[in-house]
């Protein structure tokens, strides 16, 4: 059984660093730019609505999601049903419980690479802008050509810190799953965690923690080494 | 042209805010629901008629009053030790002259890709060895200092003068007065920065506590609320009281110190 599950949770948890990662820097990024728009008033207070949820408990926040994603009474199946969408039984199914974990991961974190990145934003010279725009740059034009080459440094440290975080799965599959419905919630630290403290089988465990180490370091050594590339060429 | 678009943006921006706040707003509002009423078709958003006996519950029945102490209690002494020793550390790395000095700093700096998990069967089994699994010592010793506190209070004493240090050492200063009436004032913006911090750190903290605290009187209330509401599926509205219970510290903190809380992000991205 160990092998099997320890393979599973592995490829569990890479699903949700491969694919909550990218979707959670994107989203911060659009919503950095949405923020630190000149268009928009009270930044602040937008800015500050959008981190609440990076600051609110996990555990807590796990405990409401798991009722919001409740197949008959969760609010989120009843508003996809304005849409015409069949009620899914998100944290039920194997193939649904790994991407409501990532949505709610999403959620719960993007707000902090949003301020982040609106510190990325705000040190690019307005100058540049100005330059562009009376060379007749139009918006599009400006965020491909400036904006977003400037950005690439803040994305790989934002990327690396999402990286690490999104390795850890751990409260999140505790509370709302406890690593179902058929293993496709389990997740490295969980599969630790069950291991070590609730079996005693502490080298395992040791072993697991091992594993995780290796690929956090592997994961930030490609990212930096990608960095260095990037800033030579 | 200008101004439609701008509307569109507030709209999007609005849209976007309510999606963020839907979460907790129904978690508010389902904590006072009658019991049965969050469980309905279609779901009810507005509770009928206010009532409380799901917060008596909590605190009579539960007894979560002993959580949310042992909570505040472990957050604000680990709070309080971690400045101390976080600002000693940071100050000696900026402004004491030590051989393997800056050395010692980039190891430090390269520990901080090590995440907490990693090192906690380790920090178990040494615990374990000297009597301290199941104490409240043994959730506080885990985050008596920590590296991000290390390098925050460091960058920032890097500005300090030296010459500051150097008069009051000329006066005949003691070297832990120079840190305590000299240094810790300078300090302090970054001082409360990591204070927010590391009380919402420690407060949101759920595996390390778990893991060291078995005896169920001593769990801390994110622990407490994770076990709870294994064992509490069904009373959906029981669980949104003791969530908002969980939440709301941390959330007035933050509210109320907002501004100090999101430097603290922005000098720990400038490059570290």
């Amino acid at each position: 059984m160990s092998a099997l599950s320890a393979f599973e949770a592995m490829s569990n948890t890479f699903y949700f660093v491969l694919v909550g990662g990218p979707l959670s820097v994107t989203v911060s990024l659009v919503m950095a730019l949405l923020v630190n728009s000149k268009l928009v008033r009270f930044q602040s207070f937008f800015r500050t609505v959008y981190f609440v949820p990076v600051v609110t408990t996990l555990v807590a926040v796990a405990v409401v999601w798991r009722f919001l994603y409740h197949p008959r009474f969760g609010l989120l199946n009843y508003a996809l049903s304005w849409f015409g969408i069949n009620p899914v039984d998100w944290l039920g199914d194997p193939t649904w419980a790994m991407p409501a974990i990532i949505l709610l991961s999403v959620w719960k974190g993007f707000g902090y690479n949003m301020i982040i990145f609106v510190a990325g934003l705000q040190s690019i010279p307005a100058e540049l802008y100005e330059a562009s725009r009376i060379d007749g740059a139009g918006g599009w034009q400006q965020f491909k050509s400036i904006t977003l080459p400037l950005v690439v440094p803040t994305t790989f440290f934002v990327g690396v810190i999402t990286m690490i975080n999104n390795v850890q799965l751990f409260a999140e599959p505790y509370v709302m799953t406890q690593g179902g419905p058929a293993n496709s919630t389990l997740s490295v630290v969980l599969l630790m965690y069950q291991q070590g403290f609730r079996w005693w089988n502490m080298g395992y465990s040791a072993a697991i923690a091992f594993v995780l180490f290796a690929i956090i370091l592997a994961g930030a050594l490609v990212q930096s080494w990608v960095q260095k590339k990037h800033s030579l060429a | 042209m200008k101004s439609i678009r701008s509307i569109i943006l507030h709209g999007l921006m609005i849209v976007l805010a309510i999606m963020t706040l839907i979460p907790g707003l129904w978690m508010v509002s389902a904590s006072f629901m009658p019991a049965g009423e969050a469980s309905t078709f279609p779901p009810t958003l507005v509770p009928s008629s206010i009532s409380f006996e799901h917060y008596e519950t909590l605190f009579t029945r539960l007894e979560i009053g002993k959580y949310f102490v042992n909570s505040v209690i472990l957050s604000v002494v680990i709070t309080l030790i971690s400045l101390f020793f976080n600002s000693m550390a940071g100050y000696a790395f900026a402004k004491y002259r030590f051989a393997g000095r800056d050395r010692m700093f980039r190891l430090l700096i390269a520990e901080m890709v090590i995440p907490a998990q990693v090192t906690t069967l380790p920090l178990f089994l040494m615990l374990n060895k000297v009597g301290l699994v199941n104490t409240y010592f043994g959730v506080i010793v885990a985050g008596m200092a920590t590296i991000y506190g290390i390098f925050l209070i460091r960058q920032f004493a890097l500005s300090i003068p030296d010459s500051l240090i150097e008069a009051a050492r000329m006066d005949g200063a003691s070297e832990f007065k120079i840190y305590w009436s000299v240094i810790l004032p300078l300090c302090r913006p970054i001082l409360v920065t990591l204070a927010i911090f590391t009380f919402l750190g420690t407060w949101n903290d759920f595996f390390w506590p778990l893991i060291v605290l078995t005896d169920d009187s001593m769990y801390t209330l994110p622990v407490a609320l994770a076990i709870l509401s294994g064992e509490h599926v069904q009373d959906t509205e029981l669980m949104m009281a003791g969530a908002v219970l969980t939440v709301l510290p941390v959330l007035l903190v933050f509210l109320a110190l907002q501004k100090y809380y999101i430097q603290g992000i922005m000098i720990g991205s400038v490059k570290g």
